[in-house]
């Protein structure tokens, strides 16, 4: 009974509650601008021609739209290596980091077993190490056993990285997939294995999907160990960070806005998961 | 074998009382690549930090580490950064989360714009504001049109340090805002929807209610978003060196330097161990902290 006056049905609009809503959707409004305005900045300098960036003061309307800046950026020499270099580390980290994580996940969220506890605290306070320590090591040792500025040694350590986060959520999906499913696909005749496969594995597969691409952004964001273990098979971000000093503001841009396309999805696939990722542990 | 031992059993008994062997086998893979990947790294880079040349074991990485020309600066701004930073950020994300967590009509698309960010890596971020703060960028176009500027302000110039420190928080505010949304969103939606209510019941006013009831019991969230948020900071390296260049020197940067362009891989190490030191203590530090808190409260 007392939520009426909070969720306000028409004929009851206090004073009050107008300037509640006033407020609140201005301050919402407000935080809005904040995020969105820069992103808006960026596209209007990405899709704009390559010199506009030098012209004062600038336009903040889509008056002079080209894709000039951009085919420039798309075009110049190592872009279209570094992100086929991008996606395919992205990809595989995906395959390895889910094939690891996910049965420590499934494990986790099925069973009772010694040493769960100590094994959680491991996984968690795994997230804590800074990328330097971890990829300064990695490059003497790559060098050593010839995975140095290759692709694969790239995958390896962004794995290393997202596997923590999809231990994390793999166990937080399984968690949700009705265990009396598996256990009604046993009685039936099928083996534990086959019941994983043919009923918990497609009832995750949303879950599942939800830490591939969270494993997909990570690694696509990342540029500290991309940049220390490669020298030419560079990913995006390396490349962009290399040239920061020698290329033009528009190259600049045109990249910045490039390597954000992502993350625009990334949220629509994440919103059920967000929590599972960055919340208190369970 | 385990299936057929389990076939015996009643359903709700044949998962948890599988014998170990199964969870560790599923848990074995993680294990060892954690292992490799993250714990024996580890003590290699210490163990690097501690040889001057290979093989010898000694100080000398570090001597040479503090008497770097950069070392000051580079531990100042990090610092400087983290508490400069992560203030702004609790600050932005607690707004947002109550924001959205009173759920008013269309919260959802605010809380997709807000958590926009969150896929958004440092280097790009730098970017994105560098087309703000550069000469010609939007904000000079703004001042400029707005007539409170004359002549471009120089924002990213070694000649305005400070100017440029308020760049890379700025940014730093805009990208990291959103995890720290998460967590606290996270610890909001833990709170039993009755204390809001008897709240307002009593007629405590929505600042008051913030304060006396939110808060205390967003302490659990508060305190995993500081850690995050913290262990994070001392990484800020790409935002950096996107705005501000070598002119900005910060840890993160000094050991990428230290490995990339003097090929040193001692002194790097010695740079990312003081990082893993910094993260450890101000970890352990705001673990107890809160937890002396609490205990003050049930008191």
């Amino acid at each position: 009974m007392t939520g009426a006056t909070a969720t306000g049905r028409r004929p009851s609009l206090t004073r009050r509650t107008v300037v509640d809503r006033v407020l609140l959707y201005g301050a919402a409004t407000l935080l809005g601008l904040w995020t969105l305005l820069p992103i808006y900045l960026i596209a209007l300098a990405a899709f704009g021609k390559s010199l506009a960036v030098y012209e004062f003061p600038k336009s903040f309307l889509p008056t002079g739209f080209s894709t000039e800046t951009m085919s420039f950026f798309v075009n110049s020499t190592g872009v279209l290596e570094s992100v086929r270099n991008s996606v395919i580390v992205a990809l595989g980290t995906i395959v390895l980091g889910l094939s690891i994580g996910t049965p420590a996940g499934y494990a986790l969220a099925r069973f009772r077993f010694p040493g769960r506890d100590l094994f959680h605290l491991a996984v968690l306070s795994s997230k804590m190490f800074p990328i330097a320590i971890l990829s300064i090591p990695l490059a003497v040792t790559f060098i050593g056993i010839g995975l140095y500025d290759t692709l694969l040694g790239v995958v390896i350590i962004h794995s290393a990285m997202v596997l923590p986060f999809i231990v994390i959520v793999t166990a937080g999906v399984f968690h949700g997939v009705s265990r009396e499913l598996e256990e009604a696909a046993m009685t039936l005749g099928t083996s534990r294995f086959g019941a994983f496969m043919r009923v918990a594995l497609p009832l995750a597969l949303p879950g599942l999907a939800a830490a591939a691409i969270f494993a997909f952004v990570s690694s696509w964001n990342e540029v500290f160990a991309a940049t220390i273990l490669t020298v030419r098979e560079r990913t995006l971000p390396a490349h962009v960070l290399a040239g920061l000093n020698q290329s033009p503001l528009y190259f600049k841009f045109a990249g910045g806005f490039f390597m954000i396309i992502p993350s625009f999805f990334f949220i629509f696939f994440m919103r059920r998961y967000l929590f599972n990722l960055w919340g208190p542990g369970r | 074998m385990a299936v057929r031992a389990g076939r015996a059993l009643p359903f709700p008994a044949r998962f948890a009382r599988s014998d170990a062997a199964l969870p560790l086998g599923l848990l074995a893979p993680t294990i060892v690549f954690l292992t490799l990947l993250i714990l024996i790294p580890v003590a290699q880079a210490l163990l690097l930090s501690f040889q001057a040349t290979e093989g010898t074991l000694g100080i000398e990485a570090y001597r040479r580490m503090v008497h770097d020309v950069a070392f000051a600066d580079s531990l100042r701004n990090t610092l400087l950064l983290l508490v400069l930073v992560v203030p702004v950020q609790l600050v932005l994300a607690l707004a947002m989360a109550l924001l959205i967590h009173s759920r008013f009509p269309g919260h959802g698309i605010f809380l997709y714009i807000f958590a926009l960010p969150l896929a958004i890596s440092d280097l790009a971020a730098g970017i994105v504001w560098l087309s703000i703060f550069a000469d010609t960028g939007y904000m000079n176009s703004a001042l400029a049109g707005l007539g409170l500027a004359t002549e471009p302000i120089n924002f990213l110039s070694y000649e305005n340090l400070h100017l440029v420190l308020l760049t890379i928080i700025v940014a730093e505010s805009w990208r990291a805002t959103a995890i720290v949304l998460v967590i606290l969103l996270a610890g909001l939606q833990l709170i039993p929807r009755e204390y809001f209510e008897a709240a307002d019941l009593f007629g405590a006013s929505r600042m008051k209610r913030t304060l006396l009831v939110v808060l205390p019991m967003l302490r659990p969230s508060l305190q995993s978003a500081l850690i995050i948020r913290t262990i994070f900071a001392f990484q800020t390296f790409a935002v950096v060196l996107a705005l501000a260049g070598r002119q900005f020197p910060v840890l993160s940067y000094e050991a990428y330097d230290w490995y990339y362009n003097n090929r040193n891989e001692f002194i790097a190490a010695a740079f990312a161990a003081l990082i893993l030191l910094m993260t450890l203590t101000v970890t352990v530090f705001y673990l107890r902290l809160l937890r002396v808190k609490d205990a003050e409260i049930q008191r």
